[in-house]
């Protein structure tokens, strides 16, 4: 044994170590301080009016109500049209096509669709649904929203797919049931706390999406239900807000990025323990 | 020594049934996984209301035949059969087959309990409700004799709106048993029914086959000797790919009428 | 022996087509025109910016690419400001984040107490999915001025006339630019990175690392020379993941890159990325040719993120047939 050699990886290893523990106490000090200003500045913010009134003029008492129903508006919508497809796609890929060159191509493009930049989704819905109707419309961002959650539901449908046993889909099938029978009432029941899953980080990606809205919602500054016309939405919202010179605007800002955070947290905490209660089933 | 000769003709020894007992007749069958064949010109046929061992060594085909029987192969591209299966005259691997039907009139239980998610009911009922829309009385007599003749009816009927998954390994095979019996197939293919389950509930299912087959021709795939000697009527002996040896199951245990037989059944390889 | 078979016959269902049959067909068919949709969805992004951006790439030519004048009031537009922002903002992310987030998941895996290793790995796991608009308010409202105050300033007043350091150093010290938008970034893509980096070092199978452990390896030895490389080609293709969410995204930066469309001249200047010029300007855009030059650039950002995201995705499914 060489001592000198010894001490050198023992000095190289103590470095090692010390970096590991060091980088990982600054990043989770800096987690800890945004999370420490989206409290700090956010729940001042936070009061009934929020919930109650639409967003003011400024130096005008106001609230966030229309932001936040015209958000969840187009993230319910959102989901309907991405649960649509993605659940049929996903099922596509996992069943019927998955293992032929058309369904590797959608795989692989599904894929890439996964991490697109969102700004990319909302030119491409302002040139499909705003400019030829000339109109922003909480339509098209719920469209933007829906093409950007697709992709994860049709992934997770398709894993949790493939995970289900195959005897299960055989035993089925060995009762003489059409295999798409055999689909619907066994295999999407058995996954469906994977689909849940999947459904709830889909949505919790597309609540705090902005970039995808701002030229296919755009804003409005009035409490409306109509998404055949502009609607507000929290993440506009916050986006103009905080960038105003007005103190009362970005106090309502910091408040609603506290509702958004707060709102993915929530989201994803769930869908974490509905998938642990579903491996432990 | 035994263990990779191929096996020749002269080698096998294959008894005939009379032909008003025939129920299913498998002629000159080859299958193929791809480019590898894992039967070779199999030629055997199965007697009406009696139960058929297959055993033989992992890999032999016994399992690649019963899936055959209902076309479960088709489920994945790249598996064909060649030949002939005539169940009741009619040719199985024929192209206009409808496999839904087919599947229908031979039922199958797998290795491992496959419950559906949904409840006891529910489970026997799904396969019923495809084909016959039954009443609620008529359903829930349909139920109650299928779960009775799977001999689990004492153990779930004042549970039947629990989940099937919720049932011990034992129960949930005789549930499977009872969800495939429901739908009346002619045939009833058993693979491995009791490889994943404890012995007693191994042989209240043995009790099960024997009863089953006043209703059905049983075919079951088992690595278990003395479980195809205590429920079968007639054995097939499987080897690389080949139907090596068949004929009445005491005959095939006492006399073996080929060599790779007996040292199979007497325990020199496997 | 017929007679046994009486019963039989007489207890068998006469079969019909089963219920649904019908419905078998139709719903391949939906479910197969589902993931042509799908197919559809991206092909029509691309067709969209194509059309959509064609008018500025005809009238600009090649010069879109390579020019630094982006004018909305002569319409005039080249591209080359925000396309180099785009790409400087995101390697130096990358740079300033792989370390980090390699040391977290290092951590994680081998030296974490195991009480903490849990609760750790899922706030890091959890923090991944908070909105970007969150680190781009907090890099403008926080980050920002302790930046300018304890950063920019010092380096500033330090920095020797003439020297390469002022050179890198000037600009406004408002905390906003090039280098705060890539430290921003760089937090924003750090838990997406630490998580994957982490899932993947779990992935190695226990008796690789404790066969290494058991030649007497270090921790530093086995992580560096037995677990990483075990994991590589996955490692590059979530770090190419990264790579790709800091080109695209748009929130985090657009609040603290300082919207200048110049060439930027140095580390603190202002400048800008394809996304935030995007963002800033879409909707301000008062004529034909400066929104075909946004949806140009959009263009050009597609062609930039398809390619990592692409490679990346590749490495990620060669990792995943090889474990």
């Amino acid at each position: 044994m060489n001592a000198g050699k010894l001490m050198r990886r023992k000095i190289s290893d103590l470095a090692f170590k010390v970096f590991c523990v060091t980088v990982t106490f600054l990043a989770l000090m800096a987690l800890a301080a945004i999370l420490w200003s989206l409290l700090s500045q956010g729940l001042g913010g936070l009061n009934l009016d929020v919930f109650t009134k639409s967003t003011p003029a400024p130096g005008s008492p106001g609230g966030l109500a229309n932001a936040i129903v015209g958000s969840l508006m187009m993230c319910v919508l959102a989901m309907v049209m991405a649960l649509t497809i993605g659940v049929l796609a996903g099922t596509w890929l996992a069943e019927y096509g998955g293992r032929s060159a058309y369904g590797a191509v959608v795989r692989f493009l599904n894929d890439v669709l996964l991490s697109a930049p969102s700004i990319l989704v909302g030119l491409f819905v302002y040139e499909l649904l705003v400019a030829p109707f000339h109109g922003f419309s909480g339509f098209a961002g719920a469209v933007a929203l829906a093409l950007l959650a697709v992709p994860v539901i049709t992934r997770t449908t398709e894993d949790v797919l493939l995970l289900q046993a195959s005897t299960l889909r055989e035993a089925g099938v060995a009762l003489g049931a059409p295999l798409s029978y055999v689909i619907q009432q066994v295999l999407w029941r058995s996954a469906r706390a994977g689909l849940l899953t999947g459904s709830l980080l889909a949505f919790a990606r597309i609540s705090g999406e902005t970039a995808p809205l701002l030229f296919t919602a755009l804003n409005n500054q009035f409490f409306s239900l109509d998404l055949r016309h502009p609607t507000a939405n929290l993440p506009v919202v916050i986006f103009n807000y905080a960038l105003s010179a007005y103190d009362d605007w970005r106090r309502l800002a910091w408040a609603g990025a506290l509702l958004i955070a707060a709102t993915v947290l929530l989201v994803t905490v769930v869908a974490r323990i509905v998938a642990k209660e579903q491996r432990h089933s | 020594m035994n263990t990779v000769n191929p096996v020749e003709a002269s080698e096998t020894s294959i008894a005939k049934i009379d032909p008003d007992q025939v129920k299913v007749d498998v002629r000159g069958l080859n299958f193929f996984y791809g480019k590898t064949q894992a039967l070779k010109t199999v030629s055997v046929a199965i007697a009406r209301n009696q139960v058929t061992a297959l055993i033989g060594p992992s890999g032999c085909g016994k399992s690649t035949l019963l899936r055959t029987l209902n076309r479960m192969y088709a489920l994945y591209p790249g598996q064909r059969a060649e030949g002939e299966i005539l169940l009741d005259g009619e040719n199985v691997l024929g192209a206009g087959v409808d496999l839904a039907k087919l599947r229908a009139r031979v039922g199958m239980v797998f290795q491992k309990p496959t419950p559906f998610p949904m409840s006891i009911y529910d489970n026997v009922a799904f396969g019923v409700r495809l084909y016959e829309n039954l009443s609620k009385p008529d359903m829930d007599a349909r139920v109650e004799e299928a779960l009775t003749r799977a001999a689990l009816w004492g153990e779930v009927k004042d549970n039947l709106k629990g989940p099937g998954l919720g049932l011990s390994g034992g129960q949930q095979q005789r549930l499977c048993v009872a969800r495939g019996v429901a739908v009346r197939p002619e045939v009833l293919l058993l693979d491995e029914p009791t490889s994943a389950l404890d012995p007693i509930s191994s042989a209240k299912l043995e009790e099960t086959v024997t009863q089953l087959k006043a209703d059905h021709t049983i075919i079951i795939v088992t690595h278990n000797l003395g479980q195809a000697a205590r429920v079968s009527d007639y054995t097939g002996f499987m080897y690389l790919g080949t139907l090596v040896e068949f004929g009445k199951t005491d005959e095939v245990f006492t006399h073996p009428a080929t060599r790779k037989t007996s040292d199979y059944i007497t325990g020199r390889f496997g | 022996m017929a007679d046994a078979a009486l019963p039989t016959a007489s207890r068998t269902a006469r079969r019909s087509a089963p219920r649904g049959a019908l419905m078998a067909k139709v719903f391949e068919g939906l479910c197969f025109a589902a993931a042509t949709a799908l197919l559809a969805s991206l092909g029509g992004l691309v067709v969209s910016l194509i059309i959509g951006g064609w008018p500025a790439l005809s009238k600009f030519g090649f010069g879109f690419l390579t020019t630094a004048t982006w004018n909305p009031v002569t319409d005039v537009y080249g591209a080359a400001g925000p396309i180099v922002g785009t790409l400087v903002t995101a390697a130096l992310a990358l740079s300033i984040s792989l370390p980090i987030a390699g040391g977290v998941a290092f951590f994680l895996t081998e030296l974490c107490p195991a009480p903490l290793r849990r609760p750790i790995g899922t706030s890091v796991e959890l923090l991944a999915g908070i909105p970007s608009i969150v680190y781009g308010m907090w890099g403008l409202f926080v980050f920002a001025p302790i930046f300018s105050k304890y950063v920019q300033l010092p380096l500033m007043t330090a920095a020797r006339p003439g020297s390469l350091l002022e050179a890198m150093t000037s600009g406004i010290p408002n905390g906003s630019g090039i280098l705060p938008a890539s430290i921003i970034l760089a937090i924003m893509i750090l838990p997406f990175m630490a998580a994957t980096l982490r899932e993947l070092l779990l992935s190695v199978p226990p008796g690789v690392r404790e066969s290494a452990y058991g030649l007497g390896a270090t921790t530093a030895e086995v992580v560096l020379s037995v677990t990483l490389p075990y994991v590589r080609t996955g490692a590059i293709g979530a770090v190419m993941l990264g790579l790709g969410r800091a080109l695209g995204e748009t929130m985090a930066v657009t609040f603290i890159i300082g919207n200048s469309h110049n060439f930027p001249k140095s580390l603190f200047d202002s400048g800008s990325t394809i996304a935030s010029t995007i963002a800033n300007e879409f909707t301000e855009a008062t004529s034909p040719i400066h929104t075909a030059a946004l949806i140009a650039l959009g263009l050009v950002l597609f062609l930039i993120t398809f390619t990592v995201l692409g490679l990346a995705r590749l490495m990620l499914r060669l990792q995943g047939s090889q474990s």
